[in-house]
């Protein structure tokens, strides 16, 4: 599914991933963890195109495609999803139009017509449902005035809507508290199959708990140093990184 | 001969065409001399400061339409709001046009100025109103002078029209470069209620000038909503200059949709002449190539217990420049003031260029006067999230200032028009996306 090689990128000339290999296959659920500013959401940011950070080597492979050329929208197209981190506040764009849009935007892509309405709304409650989501909610303007736990929901609730085959989750679980976390990654698991993949970037243990992952990679300094099973993230909320640290360090 | 010469040496013979023996006269002859002694506005004033005629005044205009041409309704259907029954009061290059309009005088009048001008019947209310709002300054006089059409609109007390009223001045492009001075009259009394949308549109890339002079008065509790859509092509030049007097627990509201046009200036003057008055000021300006649009307001609180609200939001795309000079008096005596001025701007390319200039003057001490403006670019973070949804960069960014601009859409209290306006912003924004927020 996702292939990444040898994979460079910098910010205003400052190197931020420095050689990331990584293979994720269909059906597969990958956790990538590591300390404070070790790249996480920068290779997130780049796997999902943005334009401000600069692939220096390397290259992204989705479907043995290359797809370092692509714009953002090109690799939503094809379907890669980020759930952000910090989703951003779009007032006067409510959560039904935006959804709207970006279907249809997606279908266009694709050759295809606008979906109906009434599909569309028969997708929106069926989805709406499976995150827990208020009606009411969804004529809201998009993340504005949404408390932390919201925008989360909300953003599994557009994944769940646009049915990506590579789904990468940054830092989801930041700011949930038990019930969301158990709402989020519900869904997140009940949209798992075996053709597509899901990237959970994480901190913690604990969403693992939740959505199992079949690998574990630790980045630090821009690399991955270590790669391993669900085991490896029990081992890290016990140990902490240091040891990781030293380990490369020595 | 430049303009302003041939302007005043063609009075006399206009005066002598039109009629001599009313009392509008006398205001016509005064208003012919201010403007000679002023002559056209130019940067040194204050008011005009980023504002040139120069490019305007240059060309050779016909001040006088020389011979009545037609249109088909079909023709020009879509610059009306058509899908719903409204009184129509349509002039082609200045001249009434009949089988497009259709007046009233069925318990309210909606009818022609020159009408109201000459006929006796008429007379009192224009005694009373006529040029009595508008001011002195030299754009103003010249229309003064000139004025002999427009539309006359009288609501007696008690009446809440059911239909919007639409002007419309079109014109053919007749001759090379044509001149329009429409001046409108609308009086609204006691408790009455009327919408109004006014459009000035050019069929033909021959160069117009039109300098078009409304005055309003509310009178106690009167609600009056009006609605500017100026969408011209780009040789078509627009200096409207409105005048709102309103009377107490009157509610005045004025929506200015600016799409463009080669140059438009809105003066746009509200004075409170009794207590409790509301005054809302609302616009949305969205231009590019080499537009220039100038929003210049004025708010005038008189008396106690008044409000007024102004919310400009403005989006400004290639060589396009725009200004926004905003001016709020209070006098000492209008205490327990609610005054609130804002005006957004985003410029969306780097040689768009925007001029904004809030000018408060309060003398009471027991006020609540804000104002705020702002210039930024598009938020390139939401760029990032609506793309990374699938949204192209163009549609992210036509959301992104549609949604922008939806505070003052929100407050249009037409549908069609609401819809309209939309359809406009997408055209603008060159996308074919549903806004139906």
């Amino acid at each position: 599914m996702l292939k990444i090689e040898n994979l460079h990128a910098s910010v205003e000339d400052k190197a931020i991933l420095r050689g990331i290999n990584l293979e994720v296959k269909a059906g597969e659920v990958h956790a990538i963890m590591g300390p404070n500013g070790s790249g996480k959401s920068t290779l997130a940011s780049v796997i999902a195109g943005k334009e401000e950070y600069e692939v220096t080597e390397g290259s992204i492979f989705l479907e043995n495609e290359d797809i370092d050329e692509l714009a953002a929208e090109e690799r939503a197209h094809k379907g890669i999803f980020l759930s952000f981190q910090y989703p951003v506040e779009i007032p006067g764009v409510s959560v039904t139009n935006f959804m709207k849009t970006a279907i249809n935007e997606t279908r266009k892509s694709k050759g295809l017509e606008d979906m109906p309405a009434k599909d569309m709304l028969k997708l929106i409650r069926e989805k709406s449902e499976l995150l827990e989501i208020d009606r009411k909610f969804l004529s809201r303007s998009l993340n504005e005035g949404f408390s932390g736990g919201e925008k989360k929901r909300n953003e599994i609730f557009q994944m769940a809507m646009l049915e990506p085959k590579l789904a990468i989750l940054d830092e989801t679980d930041s700011g949930l508290d038990i019930d969301a976390l158990r709402i989020v990654a519900n869904g997140v698991n009940k949209l798992k199959s075996k053709d597509n993949a899901v990237i959970v970037i994480t901190h913690y243990q604990r969403l693992l708990d939740y959505i199992v992952p079949d690998f574990v990679h630790v980045l630090y300094n821009g690399r991955i140093v270590k790669s391993g099973g669900k085991e490896l993230a029990h081992e890290l909320e016990e140990k902490g990184y240091d040891w990781i640290k030293e380990e490369v360090n020595a | 001969m430049d303009l302003k010469e041939k302007l005043t040496a063609s009075f006399l013979a206009f005066e002598n065409d039109v009629d001599t023996d009313t009392f509008i006269h006398n205001i016509r002859n005064e208003a012919i001399k201010i403007f000679e002694e002023k002559g056209f506005p130019t940067k040194k004033e204050e008011a005009w400061k980023y504002t040139s005629l120069n490019s305007v005044l240059k060309d050779d205009y016909s001040v006088f339409p020389k011979q009545e041409n037609t249109i088909e309704y079909n023709d020009v259907k879509k610059y009306f709001i058509h899908d719903i029954d409204t009184y129509k009061v349509v002039f082609i290059d200045g001249k009434y046009s009949s089988h497009l309009s259709q007046t009233t005088h069925d318990g309210i009048d909606v009818c022609l100025m020159s009408s109201a001008l000459t006929k006796p019947k008429y007379r009192i209310i224009v005694e009373n109103y006529f040029n009595k709002a508008a001011t002195k300054d030299s754009l103003t006089s010249l229309n003064t002078a000139f004025s002999c059409e427009g539309v006359y609109i009288h609501i007696p007390k008690n009446k809440l029209v059911q239909k919007p009223i639409q002007i419309l001045y079109f014109s053919t492009g007749n001759e090379a470069a044509t001149m329009l001075q429409p001046r409108n009259l609308i009086v609204v009394d006691e408790n009455s209620h009327v919408q109004i949308i006014e459009r000035h549109q050019s069929l033909t890339s021959n160069a117009v000038l039109t300098n078009s002079v409304t005055e309003i008065f509310t009178n106690k509790r009167a609600i009056v909503d009006y609605y500017k859509i100026q969408n011209d092509n780009q040789n078509a030049t627009l200096i409207d200059n409105t005048f709102i007097k309103q009377r107490q627990e009157s509610v005045a509201s004025v929506h200015t949709f600016a799409f463009g046009g080669k140059l438009v200036r809105n003066n746009l003057n509200f004075y409170q002449t009794g207590e409790r008055i509301e005054s809302n000021l609302k616009g949305i300006t969205i231009i590019g190539d080499k537009q220039h649009v100038d929003h210049n307001t004025l708010v005038h609180h008189i008396e106690p217990n008044c409000e007024s609200h102004q919310d400009y939001k403005g989006i400004f795309g290639e060589n396009s420049t725009g200004v926004f000079n905003g001016k709020i008096v209070v006098e000492k005596e209008a205490q327990k003031t609610n005054a609130f001025q804002a005006n957004n701007n985003i410029l969306i390319s780097d040689k768009a260029t925007i001029n904004t200039k809030p000018q408060l003057e309060i003398f009471a001490d027991d006020v609540k006067c804000s104002h705020g403006c702002t210039i930024g670019q598009l938020d390139e973070s939401a760029m990032f999230y609506m793309r990374s949804r699938g949204i192209p960069e163009k549609e992210a960014k036509a959301l992104l200032m549609y949604a922008f601009s939806n505070n003052v859409l929100s407050s249009v209290k037409i549908p069609e028009i609401k819809l309209r306006i939309t359809k406009i912003i997408a055209h603008k924004l060159g996308v074919n996306i549903g806004f139906d927020l």
